[in-house]
């Protein structure tokens, strides 16, 4: 009844190519932005550094990682490697360059990721599928392993660790132990937001079609004229932007300090793998509800048994909550097996004819 | 219909999520302490008894004395699995909690108090990272709020050379020895090394240092090199399944277990009983009494288990992280009490916490008294020093039990404090921090 | 340049200058290969017969050596607790079966995989709720005594010769089955195509059943060899990792492949830790195996076994 878009009509190819055609969808979407950033009001600092953040670094690295896997279909277990390059670049390059503005370290160490993504892309002109997982894992020890050796990118100090130093913007502290949840949630936020929609953009125009061509058969896209070394490589090199950026992100506005172990493959690669795979490989939308799956649910059922007051010990609640997570994964899984973003798309159908669907 | 019921059930978990801030309910006269705990996980051998440790001497505290002079003791456990990401989520979700807030935090985990460090001073909340944690912390003009009695790395490090000097017959026969640091290869386990270093120039021993990459289940190649190197002592800093198949492995190769020194980290009864007979004479380092002969277990048993020594054992009540459990349990309480004399017998913030913790003077009078005499030496907290330095010792497991195997050793200071307020001046440098006045 | 030298001349001077350390390393890189390969077997024999990356091999490691060790400590004898491991083993499969796989016939690869995250984290939940996280010892009576060979100069343990012993007897026992019995010819033609496989009437679903039957019991092995070394505990689950290389080296359909990647992988990295080590400040084992087999798969890019990949467009 209100998801009608017959009567909104186009006048000009510029409507016709938006972001989002329908009225009602670009509406929601301006609410649930409005609504995000007025979270700020109502959340309190729990929710905000320990869940929001994580979740808003989190979807921009899933992004990152579904542009790489579900528009180009290039397979990588090395999103962990790539965000570490991130933070340990924005790392050096505040502590080093007096005054650099912290957005623009920021972006430049996302830069840094993208090369050292486009370095381990390399290989995929030669291997395929699964098999270049090999290539983006040796990413992840390896670059693991020399932030962890050299010295020179944790600035030689003694604990091995990297700290975020406080960083102002606008005035406004936004890194730092004493910058406020408030100010470090807007700005992922609209980090998040903003590669969200250049992400969008970038993959319904030229290059995006030639992700997906690569992706459905990359020999049949040879043959039409799309060059797979530079197709593939922007690939790498974009993915890698974000997970760089996220990475930067990661430290200096949510956790703080950290150390390599902070990328490992089981809690960053791994992760980010599964929210795009329950999300749906192939939508940006998708990146994004995945990525609330799999830091919110958890966070949710380890709450659940205090909230009804149900006293349990915390390591048989830590199990049960292991083995309903995963439950709870194999059933979505049956049901929708193509993720949130095909769930979305069903839902859209079903209200479109609702409340009358014959 | 399964799409339809999806929704209903996303709609009741969106819904769930919402309602759970609920308000706390205050009380009076409660001290909160945070558990942050991992009973489950790769490290769960370790963390298990670490946190029973925490929760009976706690609930000693209210059952015995009911209380710290009146106050109940209250205290809720969140698993981290000894994740940094979790430990995030545990510190945010639990430091508001009881009427006057946490009173203090003890990560056990060093990524995790890597992580609290800088936040302590902004939430006002004191961290008590005992014997772990950044060593530079002890330097308390830069870190106001971190304290990490009763020594650090760089001291243990230290007293272990002076050990191995010991062994050797004086510090001027440790020249030409070659000694192995074994280590993990994180922040944690790298830790030892540039004292180790410092140190290797000054005696003019051989230190060659191998590292082991998480989580420890290979250490075949490393255990070969060290056959190759044929050390006359090896020092440990492991963590995990990394010190099982170490010990292990030092079986298989013939090395003399009685050269083999694990740190304190390095030393609980889950790293050797799994290694069975081949562990029998391995030594670590401590800074407290293993074993569940002393006042404060009597106590335990008798309050908390009804005087039912087996389940007690069944707890882990008297293994070597259990021990430091209650160890660390005594501090912070103790703490809380100095505190007390000064704002009160009420409930305490943090920041009164934090006075308290740097006017702790434990003497042998007090350990006497709480049961914990043989078990732990004094310690005095000062402006200046968060550490103490105080003394370590080595102890060696024969098969069923702990047992001390040297005198009380103290750190060398004069090699140790110069790098700590080095790298403490550092951090205040690259931190914007100016590090405080204490005289 | 000293740097360049120091990876590039040194550790091969040193190589000829200490044989028997060289041949230490190797020996031992075999018996831990043997075991890498037991590993990766799991794996390579789930992903021939359901098309599945079965994420779930290590938790099913943890799982079945919990079982096991959780048995013995209520008093069982280790026959008894082997036998109803391997019962727990078969129900796993039973269930897994009935609740999984029938459901997910037919989806495409990563989403069967996503599928066994799940379970992977059913079973790691289930498995320490039933068992506890607590590090338990194994003591299965192999001996663990160090002995020399070639006077001396090489130092071996009888436990590693056996384990690697044992792992080897697995695996040919696995390959013999898989060419030589009906049930193995079976096996192969569902790998080949499930339709065809189908219409000549090998029933599916006991095929499912057996193949996560002896994944398995290989998982309870690998756990049981592992276990004795470490004690039992959650670091089980993480071995998984140690096979990806591997699989990846040597294909992810190719019984052979796995046997001898896990070889290259083995003894790769205890050679290069032993020799290069030294001069890269060590803990190089881990990204190693991976650029070893990214070596290898930049001229073989369908791993060392793996079929022939042939594009049509």
């Amino acid at each position: 009844m209100f998801y009608r878009e017959a009567g909104q009509f186009k006048t000009t190819y510029q409507d016709d190519q938006a972001v989002f055609p329908v009225l009602q969808d670009k509406a929601a979407v301006f609410l649930l932005i409005l609504v995000a950033y007025a979270v700020p009001f109502v959340a309190d600092e729990y929710w905000l550094q320990a869940i929001f953040i994580q979740f808003l670094v989190f979807a921009l690295m899933a992004i990152g990682l579904n542009i790489l896997m579900g528009y180009a279909g290039q397979v990588s277990l090395g999103t962990g490697a790539f965000a570490a390059v991130g933070a340990y670049a924005c790392y050096k390059l505040t502590t080093n360059i007096e005054g650099m503005n912290i957005i623009v370290a920021i972006l430049l160490s996302g830069g840094c990721a993208a090369a050292v993504g486009v370095v381990f892309g390399l290989p995929s002109l030669r291997i395929k599928g699964f098999y270049l997982a090999v290539a983006t894992l040796a990413a992840q020890f390896f670059i693991l392993w020399l932030f962890n050796k050299v010295g020179w990118f944790y600035n030689n100090n003694p604990s091995g660790t990297i700290t975020a130093p406080p960083r102002e913007l606008f005035g406004v502290l936004i890194t730092g132990p004493s910058a406020s949840p408030e100010a470090r949630y807007i700005v992922c936020l609209t980090f998040l937001i903003v590669f969200a929609w250049f992400a969008k953009n970038l993959v319904r125009g030229r290059i995006g079609r030639n992700w997906m061509a690569i992706r459905d058969m990359d020999i049949a896209a040879e043959i039409i004229g799309i060059r797979p070394l530079q197709t593939k490589l922007l690939a790498f090199a974009i993915s890698s932007f974000y997970c760089g950026v996220a990475g930067a992100l990661m430290i200096f506005c949510w956790l703080g300090s950290a150390e390599t172990e902070a990328f490992d493959l089981v809690n960053v690669s791994f992760r980010v793998l599964f929210m795009i795979i329950i999300g749906g490989l192939g939508s940006i939308g998708g990146s994004i509800m995945g990525a609330a799956f799999i830091i919110l649910v958890p966070i949710f059922l380890t709450n659940f048994p205090p909230m009804v007051g149900l006293d349990i010990s915390t390591a048989l609640q830590k199990h049960l909550e292991e083995i309903i997570f995963g439950v709870m994964i194999v059933f979505f899984l049956i049901v929708e097996p193509e993720g949130f973003a095909r769930l979305w798309q069903i839902l859209r159908e079903k209200l479109r004819k609702w409340p009358f669907p014959y | 219909m399964k799409f339809r019921k999806l929704v209903l059930a996303t709609a009741a978990t969106v819904v769930g999520l919402g309602t759970f801030a609920a308000a706390e309910i205050a009380k009076a006269d409660e001290q909160f302490f945070p558990m942050l705990v991992y009973r489950t996980g790769a490290y769960a051998p370790s963390g298990i008894p670490v946190a029973n440790g925490f929760r009976d001497y706690y609930t000693l505290l209210n059952k015995r004395d009911g209380g710290i002079n009146g106050v109940t003791v209250t205290f809720e456990e969140c698993e981290t699995q000894y994740k940094t990401n979790l430990g995030v989520e545990c510190y945010e979700k639990l430091k508001g909690n009881g009427p006057t807030g946490a009173s203090l935090f003890n990560p056990y985990s060093t990524g995790i108090t890597y992580q609290l460090i800088p936040k302590a001073s902004v939430d006002k909340i004191p961290i008590l990272s005992m014997g772990y944690g950044r060593t530079s912390a002890a330097d308390g003009r830069v870190f106001e709020w971190v304290f990490n009695p009763p020594a650090t790395y760089w001291s243990q490090a230290s007293a272990v050379i002076k050990y191995f000097s010991r062994r050797a017959g004086g510090y001027d026969k440790l020249a030409g020895k070659k000694i192995v640091h074994l280590h993990h290869n994180s922040a944690y386990g790298k830790e030892a090394n540039p004292t180790l270093e410092v140190l290797a120039k000054r005696y003019g021993f051989k230190l060659t240092l191998v590292p082991v990459d998480h989580p420890g289940q290979e250490q075949a190649s490393q255990w070969r090199q060290i056959r190759r190197i044929k050390p006359d002592f090896i020092f440990m800093s492991g963590w995990g399944v990394m010190n099982q198949v170490a010990i292990k492995e030092a079986g298989n190769i013939r090395y003399p277990m009685d050269q083999f020194v694990g740190n304190w980290w390095s030393g609980s009864d889950a790293d050797v009983v799994p290694a069975g007979d081949g562990a029998k004479g391995y030594l670590s380092t401590t800074f407290h009494g293993a074993g569940s002969d002393f006042g404060v277990h009597a106590d335990i048993i008798k309050h908390i288990y009804g005087g039912d020594a087996a389940a007690a054992k069944e707890n882990k009540v008297g293994e070597v992280l259990y021990n430091r459990g209650v160890v660390n349990a005594m501090f912070a309480t103790e703490a809380v009490r100095t505190a007390q004399a000064k704002f009160g017998n009420k409930s305490l913030t943090g920041e009164q916490v934090r006075w308290g913790l740097e006017n702790l003077n434990i003497t042998q009078e007090t350990l006497d008294k709480l049961g914990f005499k043989g078990m732990v030496s004094p310690l005095k907290i000062t402006c200046e020093d968060h550490e103490t330095m105080g003394p370590v010792i080595i102890q060696k497991w024969d098969g069923a039990k702990w047992s001390y195997a040297s005198e009380w050793l103290t750190p060398m200071r004069d090699i140790v404090r110069p790098l700590v307020e080095a790298d403490a001046a550092a951090y205040a440098k690259e931190n914007n921090i100016t590090p405080r006045n204490c005289n | 340049m000293e740097f360049l030298e120091s990876i590039l001349v040194t550790p091969f001077i040193e190589i000829w200058e200490s044989p028997y350390y060289f041949i230490e390393l190797v020996l031992v890189g075999l018996s831990t290969g043997v075991l890498y390969s037991l590993v990766a077997l799991g794996f390579v024999l789930i992903f021939k017969a359901s098309g599945m990356f079965n994420f779930a091999q290590g938790a099913m490691v943890l799982f079945a050596a919990l079982t096991l060790v959780g048995l013995m400590e209520h008093g069982l004898p280790l026959w008894a607790a082997l036998i109803l491991s391997v019962a727990t083993m078969v129900g796993l499969a039973f269930l897994v079966e009935r609740f999984m796989l029938r459901h997910l016939v037919n989806q495409e690869g990563l989403i069967l995989f996503m599928a066994t995250i799940g379970l992977n984290f059913i079973l790691e939940g289930t498995g320490q709720l039933m068992w506890g996280s607590d590090v338990k010892r194994l003591e299965i009576g192999i001996p663990d005594q160090p002995f020399d060979i070639l006077g001396g100069k090489v130092l071996l343990n009888t436990f590693d010769v056996t384990a690697a012993f044992i792992g080897a007897l697995l695996v040919i026992t696995l390959a013999v089955f898989f060419q030589k019995t009906p049930m193995g010819r079976a096996l192969r033609a569902v790998a080949d195509d499930h339709q065809a496989a189908l219409s000549v009437g090998i029933p599916l679903k006991t095929i499912w059943i057996a193949v996560w039957t002896i994944a398995g019991i290989v998982a309870l092995v690998a756990g049981i060899v592992w276990g004795a070394k470490s004690g039992v505990q959650f670091s089980l689950s993480l071995i998984a990792l140690k096979a990806l290389p591997v699989l990846i080296l040597g294909g992810f359909t190719s019984v052979p492949g796995a046997i001898v990647g896990g070889l290259i992988i083995g003894v790769g990295e205890k050679v290069a830790e032993g020799f290069w080590g030294p001069a890269l400040g060590g803990a190089i084992e881990n990204w190693f195996a991976y650029m070893l087999a990214l070596a290898f798969l930049v001229f073989r890019p369908q791993g060392l076994f793996g079929e022939k990949i042939i594009e049509r467009v």
